[in-house]
């Protein structure tokens, strides 16, 4: 390896179209398509009695308007339940549109295709549905314990109920080793709604070749493999026939990777049927309304500990709000509880989670996924031992940790992945130390007692986590460098903003020795690459780049075994350097990869330069052999999978200072730190790109974002106006620092890195908050009105 | 449908458009100018930003109709003779951009703001740039690529 780019700052390939507006997002394709848009639930839980579509069909424009009773067989059904559990015992999907029952504000009835959108929203405006209102059940507490049911065949509303439960070293039960504690501690936290909210929302974007009988379908998701594989057996069409592409994408951050959403079957059905162009764009308001959300949770958590602060025993029941619907499982409740015990080795644990329906927008995976929540039990948890101990914060988390020699860690459990979760690696008292000094810990006191004397407040937090991340099973990648000495490489999952356009090239300039200008990289296009899971789970840079990486091993060792035979060499004295295969120490005994590639391909009609040039190397071979031999193929091109064991585990802590204000309770981050271990890192701006933003989502979560949802099920403030998303002047600048502990389980030594920035955050800033204020911060976001609330109820 | 000229990006573009066309909608889809981006279609993430005589708006809350015979400059405009302009550079430089969806709406708000103050303090550009959404950054790489559009601005010759 000579062209060394990885680890590199290497500067991002895709901005180059991005920042002159050449970038192709969904709504940018298919210019002459109909326009295809929904007619909405506006009730949270009601029975569809009358659909009267009259008015509309005058329209000049109109071209089609379905409900459920127009689909056929396979679109029909409801929607699959992507990842079943034996602990949801009463899964529910929905029908792409509803079929007599709607259960939240938002949910599909009818689908209109027209000339143009504003025809189409016209339309929907002008059909009149008839309903009978049922009463909506609405908020964790009372669905659990409401005599209304979202779905009458689930009885109490629970969907799942899980329990996990890992003995300390003795045998003992949490139970019993809280029991024999010298100290307790009982409480409740809780976590409200936010959801992903991607700049670009989904969008579907159809064409049906009647002359091929072929459908090609663009989608804004996360996982264009799996969206081909439910459209063609949605529509029973071969697999070969239909073909998905993930375009430029704005944002995902988990709701894309859902799948397939009711626009991605009905409009290549519909696109199908009218053999026309269509495409859907999904508007702000239905993103609020008809997408997915994150993170509600009331948690339950006693803990039994010893005088030095190290947990004997931890039990915590959760309830998790999972929405109207479940076609995501219940990854998001089980990530919850088992990343909860995040870098800490505790005695006996016993987790037990309920997955409750309610009226509202389905719950599948945000940034993080569940992660933030368990993250937020753990850290309160230790924030509330060490001050009923008395002690330093960081002490008590440091008496927690597991060491750096006691890798690989089982913690006992079973991870999202269903494997074991056993840490790969990680040094967690350096990356305390390396905190501390970043946010200067130890110096705080002082700092807050300057401030104090000047009127002001200050507090500081912290917070640890441990992230599984690159969950298999498997991805790949395909290389081939063709007779220009161009590098294609290819992958299946798709890309969402992470540049890895950019750090795919890395490793392929790095593994082949070419020049990264040569290497181009295509995601998300089942025309290019078929097999994929998609990118999720903090996933892509660990699975992708290990399956390119394999994938280049296989073809430059190919390109080794031609140039040899044209140079009369040994393999192993060659090297590539700048995309030129020479012998080591001998320059002049040199063929350049194009002139290999040509060679790997006995079919040599002179097409080119290269092709001419090549057959000064071509041999008259042996009479006795076929021109490719057995388990040889032409071409210079190879591919490779990836799959893991299992997940390897990132993590990282983060410290903030905050400021209060003793007046207003305005609430300001005046300092954020950051250590963060991903292994190796193959870009470390990226990596720095990726906290910086998954901090600004934690910052959002903690002090502004939540889904206000009334009595009614209705969505209070299902727009920007009034669902507060931080802008620059919410965001903290962020310090980072880093530590590479390499993954033990992978060729590249890597971890994943997208999902991490936005984990702690919550539990740092409540951290800060309370210490700040003197009283328990166990709600989560936190307003100044709250705070303010807060205040009064607590004396000081 | 009423018969409009805009001059977008320096040239005068013919259109036929019913009056409640959106100016976003009638760029993107009746000019093909699709580096335009929709967010939020209420005014409040700032994607849909263009200059309108050199100031920006929002073209998502703005009539196409009503801008008639004015110059509109959009992200497909900020490049001179194919080579980006210091701001579009900026941003590639200083990784101020992930997905790039909201992007094209910096680009022409950061353009207008440093024309105005070409050499803006950190409190400047955060207030500059505090009517623009972005969720894949955290800003803080935004706020660099202002910076470094400033200094690059400054090279520039006259």
């Amino acid at each position: 390896m000579t062209t060394k780019l990885f680890g590199e700052p290497v500067r991002r390939r895709e901005d180059a179209r991005l920042v002159s507006g050449e970038g192709r997002f969904l709504d940018d394709l298919g210019q002459q398509a109909l326009a295809a848009a929904f007619v909405r639930s506006p009730h949270a839980h009601a029975r569809i009695t009358s659909i009267d579509v009259d008015a509309a069909l005058e329209v000049a424009g109109l071209v089609a308007i379905y409900t459920w009773e127009d689909l056929p067989a396979g679109v029909a059904e409801p929607l699959p339940l992507l990842i079943p559990h034996p602990a949801l015992t009463h899964g529910r999907t929905a029908y792409p549109l509803a079929r007599d029952i709607v259960r939240h504000v938002g949910e599909p009835i009818v689908m209109v295709v027209a000339r143009d959108r504003y025809l189409a929203e016209d339309i929907c405006s002008l059909i009149e549905i008839g309903y009978e209102y049922f009463k909506p059940v609405v908020g964790l507490e009372e669905a659990v314990s409401s005599t209304h049911l979202v779905h009458q065949d689930v009885p109490g509303n629970v969907g799942a109920h899980l329990v996990q439960e890992v003995p300390s070293a003795g045998g003992q039960s949490a139970a019993e080793a809280i029991a024999a504690a010298p100290h307790t501690l009982a409480f409740r936290l809780d976590i409200e709604r936010s959801a992903c909210m991607p700049l670009e929302g989904k969008g579907v974007y159809a064409r049906w070749d009647a002359d091929d009988e072929s459908l090609r379908v663009y989608s804004s998701t996360q996982t264009s493999t799996s969206v081909r594989m439910a459209i063609a057996a949605k529509l029973g069409l071969p697999l070969p026939k239909v073909e998905v592409i993930a375009p430029d994408v704005g944002g995902g951050f988990g709701v894309k990777i859902v799948h397939p959403w009711p626009e991605e079957v009905l409009v290549p059905w519909a696109a199908r049927l009218l053999n026309q162009e269509i495409k859907w764009t999904e508007d702000r308001r239905e993103h609020f309304i008809s997408s997915a959300h994150e993170r509600a949770q009331i948690q339950h958590v006693q803990v039994g500990f010893d005088d030095a602060g190290r947990v004997l025993g931890l039990s915590v029941e959760i309830l998790h709000d999972h929405g109207a619907y479940t076609p995501y499982g219940i990854i998001v409740p089980i990530i919850t509880s088992t990343q909860l015990l995040g870098p800490y080795r505790i005695g006996a644990y016993r987790v037990e989670f309920s997955s409750i329906y309610t009226n509202t927008v389905q719950v599948t995976p945000y940034r993080g996924a569940g992660r933030p929540q368990g993250v937020f039990c753990m850290e309160r948890t230790m924030d509330k031992i060490a001050q009923k101990l008395g002690l330093d914060r960081a002490d008590v988390r440091a008496a927690n940790f597991i060491q750096p020699d006691q890798f690989p860690y089982d913690q006992g459990l079973i991870f999202q992945d269903g494997r074991p979760l056993i840490y790969d690696s990680g040094d967690y008292p350096e990356s305390l130390r390396k905190l501390k000094d970043l946010i200067g810990w130890d110096e705080f006191p002082a700092l807050r007692e300057s401030a104090r004397a000047e009127g002001r407040r200050l507090g500081i937090g912290l917070g640890c986590y441990v992230e599984g991340t690159g969950v298999g099973p498997y991805e790949g990648g395909h290389i081939q460098i063709t007779s220009d000495g161009r590098v294609h490489v290819s992958t299946g999952l798709t890309s969402q903003g992470q540049g890895h356009e950019t750090v795919f090239a890395q490793i392929a300039a790095t593994e082949l020795g070419v020049p990264i200008e040569r290497v181009s990289v295509v995601t998300g296009d089942t025309r290019r690459f078929g097999y994929a899971v998609g990118t999720f789970a903090s996933r892509a840079a660990v699975m992708s780049g290990n399956a390119i990486a394999l994938a280049c091993r296989k073809v430059r060792e190919k390109a080794l075994r031609v140039a040899a035979d044209a140079l009369e060499a040994d393999p192993r004295d060659l090297e590539i350097t700048d995309g030129v295969v020479h012998v080591v120490g001998s320059p002049a005994a040199s063929i350049p990869l194009a002139t290999v590639a040509v060679l790997s391909n006995p079919l040599r009609y002179a097409f080119d330069e290269e092709a001419k040039r090549a057959t000064q190397f071509a041999t008259t071979g042996s009479m006795d052999r076929p021109p490719v031999a057995e388990g040889e193929e032409p071409g210079l091109e190879g591919k490779g999978y990836y799959s893991p064991i299992r997940s390897t585990f990132a993590s990282g802590m983060h410290a903030a200072i905050v400021e209060t204000d003793p007046e207003t309770a305005e609430i300001r981050i005046l300092r954020y730190a950051v250590v963060h271990d991903c292994g190796k890192m193959i870009n470390p701006m990226l990596v720095e790109g990726q906290i910086h933003g998954g901090v600004a989502q934690g910052v959002g979560g903690a002090l502004y974002e939540k889904m206000v949802y009334d009595e009614h099920g209705q969505l209070l403030n299902a727009s920007f106006m009034d669902f507060l998303m931080p802008y620059a002047t919410e965001i903290p600048h962020i310090e980072t620092d880093h530590l590479e502990t390499p993954s033990p389980l992978n060729p590249l030594g890597i971890k994943g890195a997208g999902e991490a920035g936005v984990i702690p955050v919550s539990a740092v800033i409540a951290a800060a908050i309370e210490d700040a204020e003197g009283f328990p911060i166990d709600r989560m976001p936190i307003s100044p009105s709250d705070l303010y609330d807060l205040r009064l109820r607590s004396p000081r | 449908m009423h018969d409009i000229t805009l001059y977008v990006n320096g040239i005068p573009r013919e259109v036929s458009v019913p009056a409640r066309r959106l100016l976003s909608d009638c760029l993107r889809h009746d000019l093909g100018l699709t580096g335009t981006h929709v967010g939020c279609e209420h005014g409040v993430c700032g994607a849909c930003t263009v200059l309108l005589d050199g100031e920006p708006v929002r073209s998502c809350l703005t009539f196409a109709v009503t801008v008639a015979g004015r110059e509109i400059t959009t992200v497909e405009g900020l490049a001179t003779d194919g080579r980006p302009s210091p701001v579009q550079r900026a941003f590639a430089e200083c990784h101020g951009l992930q997905c790039g969806f909201c992007t094209p709406g910096f680009l022409c708000t950061t353009t207008a703001f440093l024309r105005e103050n070409p050499a803006p303090t950190e409190e400047e550009v955060l207030e500059g740039i505090s009517g623009n959404l972005c969720r894949c950054t955290g800003y803080q790489n935004i706020i660099k690529s202002v910076h470094r559009a400033a200094e690059l601005l400054a090279e520039e010759p006259t």
